[in-house]
């Protein structure tokens, strides 16, 4: 079993398709209240790894452990146990504000009285309290990310996966983004974030790089930069990824 | 004098009631490389679309190589390569059948067509997968299939929508290299991104938000229109900490980076020293450089 500060625990962990090993005998730990960012090139094996820490997907081989629940059994329960929003945004368009958050709450399964004062909580701590009534498909990017996070968030869950969770979106809403990313790291909730944008990955606590199925590197950006001598968090991982034609 | 590959004054284009370009200029010097930054909605597809003759406009005049966009969109369009921002390619043809499909259409005559697809295929690095089908290449070799298809007939003026969204970093720095090399040749390219970025790798940019031009301007001279100064503060404590200099007088805004903290003010020294005397914790505080992206967060303001 895990230890009670670790929210994320891999061992071994592999999957194969057919010949191919997408993700091959990894091992990282990720700690309550961190903010960890997960990068790769485009077929690196980060999307196979976030499905099987998701529970979507059954390892081929190693284990898993995702708020102390094990990938290989308890999927159902690591579903009730997480977050998760990807660059898509699934909202619906049509409806409203406050109806799209209703909806996710039906699906989390949500008591009246806690869906009530959660999406009170959500409307007001994201700034959205005078729009609860307007229709999601009219209002700006910005403000759409910021739905989309608070109906991931909805079932208060302790680990949340963003997946290039703020592409296209202006820098003060992005800034504003990440200040509640932060906000909700210190409060305990662990951050597991995927990005191909560099500047992002600057913001967590700690990075790992994926290449080929493994892992290649692990460190605080801090640490990397010094480690490789780069200046920024491109260059290291450009200088580890390497610029050979990829498949 | 250097001839304008592009000429746009005082163009507007509304939907309905809502501007989606209000009353924006610039010019593109021929052989140069144009950036269009900003994010969604900023109005860069729109602009794009109308330099191409796909869009009308309200009111406002375009030129194109020096022809007029609305009434000489037929020399335009021989001239022109637009790369949108989900470009269709056939994804149950080869890479190489996807190139002759496009000189086809091109009325690439076909005593070029070889030579060109030869070239092509090598300058975007893709020789060794021309027989690959396009749904089987990765999202970066995609990218540059589809810029090849918008080079087959050698046009003098590359429009490119976003051609680098959702690629990961490695294919993007490929990507501009790319551009490099259309540059040497002396294509005039003019590219828009939602990153800030790379405004850094473009010969001048203009900082667009919602219809309106906020800046034009080499990004070196962009940097400078930041009229604050950036302090990167380093510190174990970095909610307490960024909570007690939200209360210093001479501190305008402070944002977590990380594990950095970044402060903007007018007085340098003055913040200096007042953050050494009322926070403890601070272990090491610097000047910074402004991004683009700050200058732009400035400008918004």
């Amino acid at each position: 079993m895990t230890m009670n500060n670790t929210s994320v625990n891999v061992h071994q962990l592999t999957k194969k398709f057919g010949n191919f090993t997408a993700v091959d005998h990894i091992n990282f730990e990720v700690k309550q209240g961190e903010i960890f960012g997960f990068l790769g090139a485009n077929g690196a094996g980060k999307t196979t790894t976030i499905r099987m820490l998701c529970g979507l997907l059954l390892p081929t081989s190693g284990e898993a452990w995702v708020h102390g629940f094990n990938i290989n059994n308890d999927s159902e329960e690591i579903k009730k146990n997480i977050g998760y929003m990807s660059q898509k945004f699934s909202l619906y368009n049509d409806l409203t504000v406050e109806e799209n958050i209703n909806f996710y709450g039906g699906i989390y399964g949500l008591s009246s009285s806690s869906l009530k004062q959660r999406k009170e909580w959500i409307l007001e701590k994201l700034s959205l309290i005078d729009q609860r009534k307007a229709i999601t498909g009219e209002i700006p990017l910005g403000w759409k990310q910021r739905l989309a996070l608070g109906c991931a968030i909805l079932h208060n869950p302790p680990i949340l996966f963003l997946d290039e969770p703020t592409s296209g979106v202006d820098p003060i809403s992005r800034r504003e983004f990440w200040a509640l990313i932060n906000e909700l790291a210190q409060q305990g909730t662990t951050i597991f974030v995927t990005t191909h944008y560099m500047d992002e990955a600057e913001y967590c606590n700690r990075l790992s790089i994926m290449h080929q199925g493994k892992i290649i590197t692990i460190d605080s950006p801090r640490t990397l930069k010094e480690e490789y001598d780069k200046a920024t968090i491109e260059d290291v991982f450009i200088s580890l990824v390497g610029n050979e034609e990829r498949e | 004098m250097t001839e304008l590959a592009v000429h746009v004054e005082n163009l507007l284009k509304t939907y309905g009631k809502i501007p989606a370009v209000s009353d924006i200029s610039f010019s593109i010097r021929e052989g140069e490389l144009f950036g269009l930054i900003g994010p969604d909605g900023a109005g860069k597809t729109t602009t794009m679309r109308i330099l191409c003759g796909l869009l009308s406009f309200n009111s406002g005049q375009c030129k194109v190589l020096s022809y007029d966009v609305q009434s000489q969109i037929k020399e335009i369009k021989k001239i022109i390569g637009y790369m949108p921002q989900r470009f269709s390619l056939y994804p149950d043809l080869t890479v190489s059948e996807n190139l002759r499909f496009f000189a086809d259409l091109f009325q690439v005559t076909p005593r070029d067509r070889e030579e060109r697809l030869n070239r092509l295929l090598k300058f975007s690095n893709l020789e060794p997968f021309q027989k690959r089908r396009a749904d089987q290449l990765s999202g970066g070799m995609k990218q540059k299939l589809a810029l090849s298809c918008t080079l087959i007939h050698t046009p003098k003026l590359l429009i490119l929508d976003e051609p680098t969204t959702g690629v990961d970093p490695i294919s993007r720095r490929e990507f501009w290299e790319i551009l490099y090399e259309l540059k040497q040749e002396g294509v005039t390219i003019l590219v828009s991104t939602p990153y800030m970025d790379e405004a850094n790798k473009c010969d001048s940019v203009a900082m667009m938000h919602r219809g309106k031009i906020l800046a034009i301007d080499s990004p070196e001279n962009i940097s400078d229109l930041f009229s604050d100064h950036l302090l990167e503060i380093i510190t174990d404590e970095l909610i307490n900490t960024s909570n007690q200099l939200k209360e210093l007088a001479e501190v305008k805004s402070v944002q977590i980076f990380g594990d950095k903290i970044h402060v903007t003010t007018e007085k340098v020294d003055q913040t200096i020293m007042e953050i050494r005397a009322k926070i403890p914790n601070v272990a090491s505080i610097r000047k910074i450089e402004p991004s683009i992206e700050d200058t732009f967060i400035e400008l918004m303001r």
